[in-house]
């Protein structure tokens, strides 16, 4: 089985990102929306949550977010891939069960 | 693949709605079946015709209403949450003797049955909310 | 029960500053009448929605933790809670209701429903949910 972990959550506001990297198991997948976009940039004081926890999960951005909100593509966290609504229908696919952190 | 969604949110307040109008478009595009969008939470607000955004804003009721349309999609308002909120169909204001309805053409109100029925009916089920 | 789904619940959030913890049990009661397998998972702050002696007299907002000593009528008797999240709020298993349900295979004999699980122990479960429902 293999999930598909949803977080919408700024990691600089909220933990909703900790507790998902905390509660996701090995293999499994984790996708930022919405503000949980700014959690994937590097050079922050939180920088370190996903950097840590790549290593166990895959991570992907949601691209339109981030162009909404004037973030860089060119400053993400290294090894974070960029998809658009249809990457995210495919991550859907692709896992078994999708959980969103809300 | 069938695939249900949960949009917990109302519109505006927060992107959710939004994003899963977005998620829908493109599930459709790929050939995927929406089985049903459940609205809970305050959710229920998206399936209310009353509301006038500006023209340079989204209309997220009447979108979610246009989807449906195309695409013949079930979209449904819990019938707890819409009573809380005050979203009325045709049913409920006769039931709690209400002066007018409110519901949006291609919404329904129904019970939270229809979210764990669209549960164990898809493949897949994907909530957005806050 | 070949066909029925793993259906878990997560409840991450204290009751009563927002509804989601009320309209989370809600689904949780209309869903155990369809059969399948349900779980719940208290984390985070989620944790506080079982505390003992919540009053809300003096707000005003309808105490619904009475309904949670329900579940196990209802059969929902797999509650786990995530020792971490506890620990990290300085509460332990006595500060929360005691939840039980009794099993009709052993002569009605009553049980705990409530398991202290780690976050790693939680993260293996979820991996073999079908569907899960967070709120």
């Amino acid at each position: 089985m293999s999930i598909l972990h949803t977080v919408n959550k700024s990691t600089y506001e909220r933990d909703t990102l900790e507790a998902c990297v905390r509660l996701a198991a090995k293999g499994g997948s984790v996708l930022l929306i919405e503000d949980g976009v700014y959690s994937a940039m590097s050079g922050g004081n939180k920088s370190s949550v996903i950097e840590n926890a790549k290593g166990d999960l895959s991570f992907y951005v949601l691209g339109p977010d981030i162009k909404a909100r004037g973030l860089s593509e060119d400053r993400l966290i290294d090894g974070i891939k960029v998809i658009d609504y249809k990457g995210f229908v495919e991550l859907t696919v692709s896992n078994d069960t999708v959980s969103a952190w809300l | 693949m069938k695939i249900s969604i949960q949009v917990s949110e109302g519109p505006y307040n927060h992107e959710a709605s939004v994003t899963a109008i977005n998620y829908v478009k493109a599930a459709l595009e790929a050939g995927h079946e929406i089985f049903r969008v459940f609205f809970y939470h305050d959710g229920v607000n998206n399936g209310t015709k009353f509301a006038t955004p500006p023209q340079d804003d989204m209309n997220i009721q009447k979108t979610w209403s246009e989807l449906a349309a195309a695409h013949n999609i079930d979209l449904v308002v819990c019938v707890a949450a819409a009573q809380r909120r005050g979203i009325v169909d045709q049913g409920e204001m006769e039931r709690n003797k209400k002066d007018g309805m409110n519901i949006m053409d291609g919404f329904r109100i129904s019970g939270l049955g229809q979210l764990i029925e669209a549960g164990i009916e898809s493949d897949r089920l994907v909530v957005f909310g806050d | 029960m070949s066909d029925a789904k793993k259906f878990m619940y997560i409840n991450r959030k204290a009751p009563y500053g927002t509804i989601y913890a009320w309209e989370s049990l809600e689904v949780v009661l209309i869903g155990a009448a369809f059969d399948q397998e349900v779980s719940l998972a208290f984390v985070d702050d989620g944790v506080y929605q079982l505390m003992k002696g919540q009053d809300t007299s003096e707000v005003g907002i309808k105490n619904f933790s009475p309904t949670y000593s329900a579940l196990g009528d209802y059969d929902v008797n797999k509650i786990y809670i995530e020792k971490e999240s506890l620990e990290a709020r300085g509460l332990t298993l006595d500060d929360l209701q005691h939840l039980v349900w009794e099993d009709e295979d052993e002569d009605w004999a009553e049980k705990d429903s409530i398991r202290v699980v780690t976050s790693a122990e939680l993260a293996e479960l979820f991996d073999t949910q079908d569907i899960v429902l967070s709120f």
